[in-house]
């Protein structure tokens, strides 16, 4: 399974991805620089993403929590996502994502 | 002239490493000050996810970030800390004799021979939002934190926010204020139900405002604010105010320790394995702020790192006392520090 991310340089990398695990997980375990402060716990957006156009209707809705952190980000998109709140399946197999700037450590 | 307090060891940070690291100092016979900039005890643990479950502490199945935090208060109670709240550790200096001290934003200072930085990812400060000239207006109409209520005593206040501190202000405010009126983006609020029952009764009433709607900017001359830019279903339309006040959370910058002297890698100290020691002597490091080969950010670890650095603070702090290892268990100089005995 596979997850396609693109750092704060604008260097893509192509990474095996895990079921079940988050996405911010898989950038971390992979060593790409990301903040993610709060862990995980939706506390702090620190592991904002933007994804791929047409991966945008395909990923899980937003819960609530989620909005009520991106909603105060300065560098939001329509495409924003918190990276620790989407989880890889098989139908997000070749996910692409951007770290957004608000995620630089 | 504000009193000089005198300890043993200074602890920048009152998360959960930085309460447990009180616990083995006092087990040798250390006292301490913690200095945090949140009101609270617990860092991250009572701030970010005070009703997570952690599932990786020694002998609790399950426990949530408060019902740690709680837990360690009562654990280290025995030993008296003093802490220092709702205070930033701004500067730091070395005395003519040796010891350190340690100056708050808050005009606090304390000395002592040891410091010990459990700052975790740094201090906590206010999120900001996305307005692009917003710091024009900070400090005269813009606020993200209310430290004296006269400031908005008479004002048309917008609050921004679905928060506890949204609620509860708009509950505090609205007798003072001559018209508060609440902006969230939408009609569900991550706050004491009972706020949020309180304000809706308010607005039903009359008394407040509550508008579903997105922020857009802010209106007047700055630093004057003359009224909130929203957007709503209905469209656009501007809130007329003359304070604005945003709770959108916290999130953590290194902030001024950055400035005292310390090498830093990549926002973490690094420090050696066997007394957590920074490179300046006498300045130590515990927890998530710390980096050496084969760290893991933990609580667990960082309760490890305590126990270590305590040892060698001790050294510095009672350099003509032999230092005795023991155990909680058996000793009863222990369990008299413990007061159990």
């Amino acid at each position: 399974m596979r997850l396609c991310v693109t750092d704060h340089s604008g260097a893509e990398h192509e990474l095996e991805a895990l079921p079940g695990w988050r996405v911010m997980e898989i950038i971390r375990d992979w060593e790409i620089p990301i903040k993610a402060e709060c862990g995980g716990a939706c506390a702090c957006a620190t592991c904002h993403v933007y994804v791929d156009e047409e991966w945008c209707d395909r990923l899980p809705k937003k819960t609530d929590e989620e909005i009520d952190q991106l909603e105060v980000l300065a560098d939001l998109k329509p495409n924003s996502r918190l990276s620790c709140q989407v989880l890889m399946s098989e139908e997000l197999d070749g996910l692409k994502v951007a770290l957004a700037p608000g995620s630089r450590p | 002239m504000t009193q000089t307090h005198k300890t043993d060891v200074i602890i920048i940070g009152a998360g959960p490493c930085g309460l447990f690291t009180v616990f083995e100092l006092g087990l040798l016979g250390l006292s301490a000050h913690l200095i945090d900039i949140l009101d609270k005890p617990g860092g991250q643990c009572a701030e970010l996810y005070p009703e997570k479950p952690i599932y990786d502490i020694p002998a609790w199945p399950v426990i949530s970030g408060q019902g740690l935090t709680d837990r360690l208060m009562e654990q280290i109670a025995p030993f008296s800390p003093v802490f220092h709240f709702g205070e930033m550790a701004e500067s730091l200096e070395k005395l003519p004799d040796g010891t350190w001290r340690i100056s708050t934003d808050a005009g606090t200072t304390v000395d002592a021979p040891v410091i010990v930085l459990a700052a975790g990812g740094g201090s906590f400060v206010p999120k900001k939002p996305t307005i692009e000239n917003i710091g024009a207006y900070e400090g005269e109409s813009v606020f993200y934190a209310v430290r004296k209520m006269d400031a908005f005593r008479g004002k048309r206040v917008v609050i921004a926010g679905g928060g506890d501190s949204a609620l509860d202000w708009t509950l505090n405010l609205q007798p003072v204020a001559e018209r508060v009126t609440l902006l969230h983006h939408r009609d569900g609020f991550r706050a004491a139900p009972h706020s949020v029952a309180r304000m809706k009764e308010l607005a039903s009433e009359g008394k407040i405002d509550f508008v579903v709607g997105k922020l857009n900017s802010l209106a007047g001359d700055a630093p004057r604010l003359s009224g909130v830019s929203i957007t709503t279903e209905k469209g656009s339309e501007i809130l007329p105010a003359d304070r604005f006040l945003a709770f959108f959370g916290l999130t953590m910058k290194l902030g001024p320790i950055a400035n005292f002297g310390l090498n830093f890698a990549e926002n973490l100290i690094p420090v050696d394995t066997e007394k957590f020691e920074t490179s300046v002597p006498g300045i130590f490091a515990v927890g998530d702020i710390n980096f050496y080969p084969g760290k893991l950010k933990l609580i667990l670890s960082g309760f490890h790192e305590a126990a270590l650095m305590s040892q060698a603070a001790f050294r510095i702090c009672r350099p003509n006392e032999k230092l005795r290892f023991q155990y909680t268990t058996s000793s009863t100089q222990l369990q008299q520090r413990l007061k159990v005995a």
